[in-house]
C-alpha cells in the first residue's frame, strides 16, 4: 500500500505564544517545535497499516519553513520511508485553502492508496486542510477518526468517527483522506536505529514551480482569509479561595456563593 | 439574491441552540448591511423546524430536502449546500462550530474555493461590509482578527455557548423556500453503517451548560459516581482530564483539553485536576470556574473563580447535598 501522511510542524503545546509588538505576527523566538499532536496519530496509523499489510511505502508530505525538516526527520525515524517537503517561501503565510491547494498539487502526481492527516493543526486550529485537500483531489474525507480497519480486498475502510454524543461507523471507499484524532492509537517513539536510518532516507524539496502553481495562487497572495491583528485574551485572575474550618463548611459556602454571587446554579 | 445565511443544524428533529445564537447576532449584521437574514435547513424532512428558525429572526428559510439526506454525510450535505449557494449567491454564510458544522463548512470551502474562519467567538462587518471575525488560535493562547478576500460568500463557524441568544418571537412567520436537493446516493461516496450513542439523552460536553470534571485526583473509575451525582443534581455532565482518560477511567469522548474537547459551559467544576496548560486550553473560556484540589499550589487555582483547597472526596458529596437543598428552595 502506498500511504501518504500530511504532517505539520507546530509550536509545542507547552509553548507560550505571544504576538510581536505591532500585533501583526506571532513571535516564534525561542519556541520549541514539534509534530502536530494529531498528525502523530496519523503517522502511527500509517506505519501500523503498512506493517499489517506487509508491503508498501509511507510518505510524509509537509508544507512548512526550513525548520520543519526536524519534524519530518522525526517521522522518518519513527519508520516512515520517505518525505516530500514543500519548501518555498512562497508557500508560507497562507491560509488553510492555499495550504491544501499546494498539498493537493504535490500529491496529485504521486502514487497513493490512502492519505492520513490529523483532524486539525493545533496552531491555527482550523479543522480545514484535510477536507479541502480531499475536495481538490476528488476524494471522500472523514475527520476525527478513532478507529481504522482495512477491508480484505483493500478497496475500502471501516472507520469510527467521533461525533457529539457518540461515534459514527462509516464505510469509506479508498483512496480517501482520513483525519486522525486522539484515541486512534498510541504513537511510538523514534528508536535509536530509526534515527540513524532516517538520516539516509529520501527527503525531496519541492519548490513553487514544481507544483505548477504561481505566486498569486499560494501563500499570502493567494489566501482567502488573513489575520490582520493578534491579541492576547483577557487574563483570568485567580478568584476567591472558599473559607471554612471543615470540608463540609467549605462545600456549603461554595454552594451558597455559586447560587447567590455567581448565579451559576 | 444577496443575504446572510445561517446553516441551521438539527439533531433529533430540533435545531441546535448554536444556530439560534448565531441568528441572534447575524440579525444585527443583516440590518447593518440591509440584507435579508436567511436560515438553511438541510435533510429529508425539515419543514417542521422552520418556525423555530423564524422565531430567532430569519426572514426566509430554505428547506433543502431529498431522501438520501436523512443522515448527515459530508459529501451529501456539501453538494446540497454548494448548489444552493451557487444559485442564490449569499454574501455571508455562517455555521455553528459543532463537529458537523466544522465538517460541512470546510468541505464547502474546498469545493467553492471560499474563505472560511473556524470556531469564531465574535462576528462583525468591516467598513466595506465584509465579514470580519475574532477567533482563538493556539488553543486560546492568542486571538486573531481575521478578514476575508474579495470573494463571496465569506464563511465562518461560530463556537457554541459564546454568543447570547435573543428571546424567540413565535409570531414571526418566515417565507419558506422549498428546494429539492439534487443529491443521489452515489454522490455521497461513503456509507454510515451505524451510530453508537454513548451519552444517552444528555447533551454533548461541547453543548453542556454545566460540567463536573474529574482528573487523576479521582483515584479510580468507580469514584466518578460522586461526580455523576453532583452533575445529576445540577443538570450537568461529567468530563475528564487526559490523565483520567489515559488511565482508562473515562471514555475518550469525555476528555476536555487541547487533545480533547473545547468546552464553554456556564459552570466548570474541576475536581482533582491540576490545571495543566493543555487542560486549560479546553476549558479556559468557561464562564465560571470552580477548582476543588487539596494542593493549594495547583495551577488551576490561578484561573478559578472559586477555589476549594481540600480533599475532593469530603467536599463533593456535601456540595451535592447542599446544591440539592438550594435547588429545592
Ligand atoms: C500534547 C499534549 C496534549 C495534551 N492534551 C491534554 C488534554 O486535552 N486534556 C488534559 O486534561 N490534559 C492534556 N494533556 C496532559 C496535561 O499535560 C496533564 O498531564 C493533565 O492534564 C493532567 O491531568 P490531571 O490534572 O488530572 O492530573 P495531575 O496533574 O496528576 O493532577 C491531579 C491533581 O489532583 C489533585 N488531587 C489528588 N488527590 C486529591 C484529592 N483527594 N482531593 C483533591 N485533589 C486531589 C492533586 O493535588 C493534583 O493537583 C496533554 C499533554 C500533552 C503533552
Amino acid at each position: 500500500m502506498e500511504i501518504i501522511v500530511c504532517l505539520k510542524q507546530v509550536p509545542d503545546t507547552e509553548a507560550e505564544i505571544r504576538p510581536t509588538s505591532d500585533n501583526t505576527e506571532i513571535n516564534y523566538e525561542g519556541i520549541k517545535f514539534v509534530i502536530n499532536v494529531y498528525d502523530e496519530y496519523a503517522v502511527e496509523e500509517a506505519l501500523r497499516l503498512k506493517e499489517k499489510v506487509g508491503e508498501g511505502t509511507v510518505t510524509i508530505v509537509t508544507l512548512g519553513p526550513e525548520r520543519a525538516v526536524e519534524s519530518i526527520r522525526t517521522a522518518l525515524a519513527m519508520g516512515a520511508d520517505k518525505a516530500v517537503h514543500l519548501d518555498d517561501p512562497a508557500f508560507l503565510e497562507g491560509d488553510p485553502y492555499t495550504t491544501a491547494k499546494a498539498l493537493a498539487k504535490a500529491i496529485e502526481g504521486m502514487n497513493y492508496d490512502l492519505i492520513f492527516c490529523g483532524m486539525r493543526a493545533i496552531d491555527d486550529d482550523s479543522f480545514q486542510v484535510g477536507h479541502i485537500l480531499a475536495e481538490l483531489l476528488g476524494l471522500p474525507s472523514v475527520m476525527g477518526i478513532l478507529k481504522f480497519e482495512l477491508s480484505d480486498d483493500k478497496k475500502k475502510a471501516t472507520v469510527h468517527r467521533q461525533v457529539e454524543g457518540g461515534t459514527e461507523v462509516l464505510e469509506v471507499p479508498l483512496p480517501a483522506v482520513l483525519g486522525a484524532t486522539k484515541g486512534l492509537n498510541e504513537p511510538r517513539y523514534p528508536s535509536l536505529p530509526g534515527i540513524m536510518k532516517a538520516k539516509k532516507k529520501e527527503l525531496k524539496p519541492v519548490k513553487l514551480g514544481d507544483v505548477g502553481l504561481s505566486e498569486d495562487q499560494v501563500g499570502k497572495q493567494g489566501a482567502l482569509t488573513q489575520v490582520v491583528k493578534f491579541s492576547l485574551p483577557p487574563v483570568r485572575q485567580a478568584g476567591k479561595i472558599i473559607e471554612g474550618e471543615t470540608p463540609e463548611e467549605k462545600a456549603a459556602n461554595l454552594a451558597k456563593l455559586l447560587r447567590e454571587e455567581a448565579k451559576a446554579i | 439574491m444577496a443575504g446572510i445565511w445561517v446553516y441551521a443544524e438539527h439533531k433529533d428533529g430540533k435545531v441546535k441552540k448554536v444556530a439560534f445564537e448565531i441568528l441572534t447576532e447575524a440579525k444585527k449584521l443583516a440590518e447593518k448591511k440591509g440584507e435579508p437574514l436567511c436560515g438553511v435547513l438541510i435533510g429529508s424532512d425539515v419543514e417542521g423546524m422552520v418556525p423555530s428558525v423564524g422565531a430567532y429572526g430569519a426572514e426566509k428559510v430554505y428547506c433543502v430536502e431529498t431522501e438520501c439526506l436523512d443522515k448527515y454525510t459530508t459529501n451529501g450535505f456539501t453538494k446540497a449546500l454548494c448548489d444552493l449557494i451557487e444559485q442564490e449567491k449569499p454574501t455571508i454564510v455562517l455555521f455553528g462550530a459543532s463537529v458537523n458544522g466544522k465538517d460541512l463548512s470546510a468541505r464547502v470551502a474546498g469545493k467553492l474555493g471560499l474563505g472560511l474562519a473556524t470556531d469564531c467567538t465574535g462576528i462583525d462587518l468591516d467598513d466595506a461590509g465584509k465579514l470580519q471575525v475574532h477567533r482563538p488560535m493556539f488553543a486560546g493562547k492568542v486571538y486573531a482578527d481575521v478578514t476575508f478576500a474579495d470573494k463571496t460568500p465569506q464563511m465562518a463557524s461560530v463556537r457554541p455557548n459564546v454568543l447570547p441568544v435573543a428571546e424567540p418571537d413565535e409570531s414571526r412567520t418566515p417565507e419558506v423556500a422549498k428546494v429539492v436537493a439534487d443529491v443521489k446516493p452515489e454522490d455521497i461516496g461513503l456509507e454510515v453503517t451505524e451510530v453508537i450513542k454513548t451519552g444517552g439523552e444528555k447533551p454533548d460536553l461541547t453543548e453542556a451548560e454545566i460540567i463536573v470534571s474529574g482528573g487523576r485526583g479521582m483515584k479510580g473509575p468507580e469514584n466518578y459516581q460522586i461526580l455523576e451525582e453532583l452533575a445529576d443534581v445540577l443538570d450537568g455532565i461529567v468530563g475528564a482530564s487526559r490523565a483520567a482518560v489515559d488511565a482508562g477511567w473515562r471514555a475518550q469522548s469525555d476528555q476536555v483539553g487541547q487533545s480533547g474537547k473545547v468546552v464553554t459551559p456556564n459552570l466548570y467544576i474541576a475536581c482533582g485536576i491540576s490545571g495543566a496548560i493543555q487542560h486549560l486550553a479546553g476549558m479556559g473560556t468557561s464562564k465560571v470556574i470552580v477548582a476543588i484540589n487539596k494542593d493549594p499550589e495547583a495551577p488551576i487555582f490561578k484561573k478559578a473563580d472559586y477555589g476549594v483547597v481540600d480533599d475532593l472526596f469530603k467536599v463533593v458529596p456535601v456540595l451535592t447535598e447542599e446544591c440539592k437543598k438550594l435547588k429545592a428552595e
